[in-house]
This record gives structure tokens, sequence and C-alpha cells, in this order.
């Protein structure tokens, strides 16, 4: 760092290089993955549809992948999005997951349907995918089968309309259970963002 | 104007991607990428859609001993206690103040406290190997742990990984998240491990070790290493006080 008076004022220095990404590896479960309670999204109360929300993964081989790390954000029934006012106070809603997957590939979170954020886009969550063999985590959304808005949502107009199907999570009948499942490779392999 | 700097954020990623300071997502010297790196190409998202762009925070709240490794028992870990500490900044320097770092480990003898870790090397019951802190308004954190171990894995041929602490970082916003490891100065395994390696600029690589430093380390008690975490984004001043 530059003393006090010694700034270069006339250009802007060179950026810094940024800390490069690292996987997570096998054995997060000690550290970030210790707490299921971030499995609740939005505490029984915050007003809004409740719905659970299953995510599952599979390898390229179609194995189920039992060590990932799935974090999901999201906006309120209203489409607004959490804003921390303090780290010691605990939010009714905090829009924030994360749950390690179990055996079977999944993991399931208690959340409301979240509500879209603006007129040019349907309600989404987003998700961040972490796991050993992933020396960059991954960023795909989910979207509801059935929403209107799909059609007019600014970031699925980025994607191929083939492979928009796969962004898209299937409700139960009653619509309490939507299913999501996230392919890392292969016919239906799901797609994933550069944010 | 704001769109104009962020747009330039996007390409500031995408060129360090090309220039190696960031790992690629398919790098077959570490085996486990081969069945999972997606094989199509990533959908780029223009940053105006703000929608990926808002802050997130995971809410978990920070106990007393959350910081220091050696306290969280009724006795003190086997191995050396060491000092981790450093400043979370942007790609201008900046500091990113109030926000979570965590981080875990292996014991001293290279063992996780896991039950998929099959190393036969001993368990320490007074070492969990987890911890997390806020950073404070000039963006700083400060960790009091035990120096972790290098340990065998399954990768290749007699692999090692060279001893590590894992890092997972928010900053302010879908951007800047950040899942990354800490290495130590002067480890020879660094050379021979594919996840390091994976990393091709050399400072970038640089970035990811340590350095000893005399100002952190404690007289009679425990060895100082300073680590500064570089979020990607050079995007403060216009959220400046939004924090």
């Amino acid at each position: 760092m530059n003393a006090p008076g010694q700034e270069q004022k006339h250009r802007e220095p060179d950026p810094l290089i940024a800390s490069a990404s690292q996987t997570i590896g096998p054995f997060f479960h000690v550290g970030p993955g210790a707490s299921d309670a971030c499995g609740v999204v939005a505490a029984p109360g915050v007003p809004g549809e409740r719905i659970r929300l299953r995510v599952q993964v599979f390898d390229g081989d179609g194995a189920p992948v039992t060590d990932a790390l799935v974090e999901l954000q999201q906006a309120d029934a209203s489409g607004r999005s959490w804003e921390p006012a303090g780290v010691d106070d605990p939010p009714v809603f905090s829009g924030f997951g994360r749950l390690a997957t179990s055996e079977d590939g999944a993991c399931c979170f208690e959340t409301i349907r979240p509500g879209p954020s603006s007129p040019d886009e349907a309600a989404h969550i987003t998700v961040c995918l972490f796991m050993r063999g992933l020396l960059r985590h991954l960023v795909t959304r989910i979207y509801f089968d059935g929403d209107p808005a799909i059609d007019r949502d600014a970031i699925l107009a980025l994607v191929p309309a083939g492979r928009r199907a796969t962004l898209v999570a299937r409700g139960s009948d009653d619509g309490a259970t939507w299913d999501f499942i996230v392919r890392l490779q292969g016919e239906r392999e799901t797609v994933f963002f550069d944010v | 104007m704001a769109s104009a700097r962020v747009s330039e954020i996007v390409m500031t990623d995408r060129h360090a991607l090309e220039a190696g300071s960031q790992p690629p997502l398919l790098y077959p010297p570490y085996k486990s990428t081969v069945k999972r790196a997606p094989a199509q190409p990533l959908i780029i998202v223009p940053q105006r859609l703000a929608g990926l762009t808002t802050p997130v925070y995971g809410y978990l709240p920070i106990g007393d001993t959350d910081n220091d490794l050696t306290r969280q028992h009724t006795g003190e870990p086997q191995g050396e206690r060491i000092i981790v500490a450093g400043r979370v900044l942007d790609e201008d320097g900046r500091p990113v103040p109030h926000t979570l770092v965590e981080l875990w480990q292996c014991n001293a003898a290279g063992r996780y406290r896991h039950a998929r870790d099959t190393h036969p090397a001993p368990i320490d019951p007074h070492f969990s190997g987890a911890g997390r802190t806020i950073t404070d308004a000039e963006g700083r954190y400060r960790f009091v742990t035990i120096k972790p171990g290098a340990y065998p894995w399954g990768n290749h041929d007699n692999a090692w990984r060279p001893a590590h602490i894992h890092f997972s970082l928010f900053g302010r916003s879908l951007a800047t998240r950040l899942v990354t490891q800490m290495y130590f100065p002067n480890d020879p395994l660094c050379a021979y491990d594919p996840m390091f390696r994976s990393v091709r600029d050399p400072r970038a690589q640089q970035r990811l070790v340590a350095r000893f430093e005399l100002s952190l380390t404690e007289p009679n008690w425990a060895l100082g290493y300073g680590f500064d975490i570089v979020l990607r984004g050079r995007e403060s001043t216009p959220f400046e006080g939004r924090v």
C-alpha cells in the first residue's frame, strides 16, 4: 500500500490478480457443510407458498454425486432479496440455503416459491454447486414448470431453446414438492452460467 | 457508466481464465474433473441482467471460539500452533469489510475428522478443523489453528496433497463467491499437486501461498502466516457505503 500523499492519482493502478478458485474437496462436511439448519431457506410463517425443493445431482456416468454442496439464493414471495442487517440478527427468511447431498445424490430444502424481481424475468432460484472434481463452482438457475413468465425471461432467452428444459423444476401433483435434476454431462446436461 | 464498469469485470475475468489465473473446469491430471466438468460451454450472463448480482449472505451465527481452532475442545490439539491472518480485498485493492470467512482443514497428522477419510493417521479428539469469522471494517480477519499435515490421496500413484487450508468467502455478489485453498511457503509437494498446478499463471499460484510474517508471529507462542484473499470484481466504488 502507498503511504498517504504518495498515491498516483493520474492513472488507475493495475488490478490485483484475483485469488484462484480451488475445489471444495470431499471433506467440506466438517466445515461449511456442517449445519443442516441451512436447509430451511424460509422458516414456517414466512409469507408465500410453502414448497419442498429437492435437488439431485448426477455425474457423467449417470451416477449420483454423493459429495456435492448445494447453495441456493432466492427472492421472497414479493420478489425482494434479503439484505443482512447484521450478522447477529437471525432472519426469518434468509433467502439462502446450503445442504450437502446424500447417498442418492439429493438434498431437500424447505422454502417458499420466490416471486419475480422484475417484469422481464420469471421467478427463479440461483444455485451454486460445489464438489470434488470441480476446480471452479458451477452456477445455474431453477425455474418453475408451468410459469407463463418463463417465455419472457431475459436470462432463459440467452439459452439455446433445446436446453432450456434443463433449468425447469417439475412439481408434484399438489405443487408442494418440486424436483430439480442436475446432470453434469450427457445428452441432457444442465445449463450452467458464467457470471 | 455503471454498466460499462461491470462489463469490464466480465472481460477481466474471462481474460484471467484464458491467462491461466483461474483453473479450467476440465483438467485431466485431476482425475475427478473428467466425469464432473460440464462438456457444454457456460452461458455468459451480461452483468446488466442484474438478477444474478444481488448480495448473497449465509446466515450463520459466529461463536466465541469460531476463529480459534485450538480452543474448541477441553484440551489443546496436537501440532504446531499457527496464526493465519490477512485481508479480503477486491481487485482494486479495496477492503471487503464485514464478509464471512470460513475455513476447514485436516489435523497435524493429515487426517480430517470425517467418516470418509480413511488415511491411517490418528484423529485428534481436540481438533474439529473448522472455523469462521467476519472481516472487520478494513477487511481484516484472523484465525488461530494448527499447521495441517500433508496426506495421501488416490488421484495417481504416490499422490500427496500439500499441506493446505480450505477457505470459503461470499463477498458482495454472486460473482465474488469463492472457495479456494491456502498453501504454505516452500512446500515441495505443490510442484506435484494437480490442484495447485491447475492454476497455470505463477503469479496466481503465489496468490494461493501464504507468507511467513514475523509481524504476525507471537513471541513464545505461535508462528504467523499472512494470507490476503482477492475477490473478483472492481465494483466497490458504486456500491461503497451499501454494505
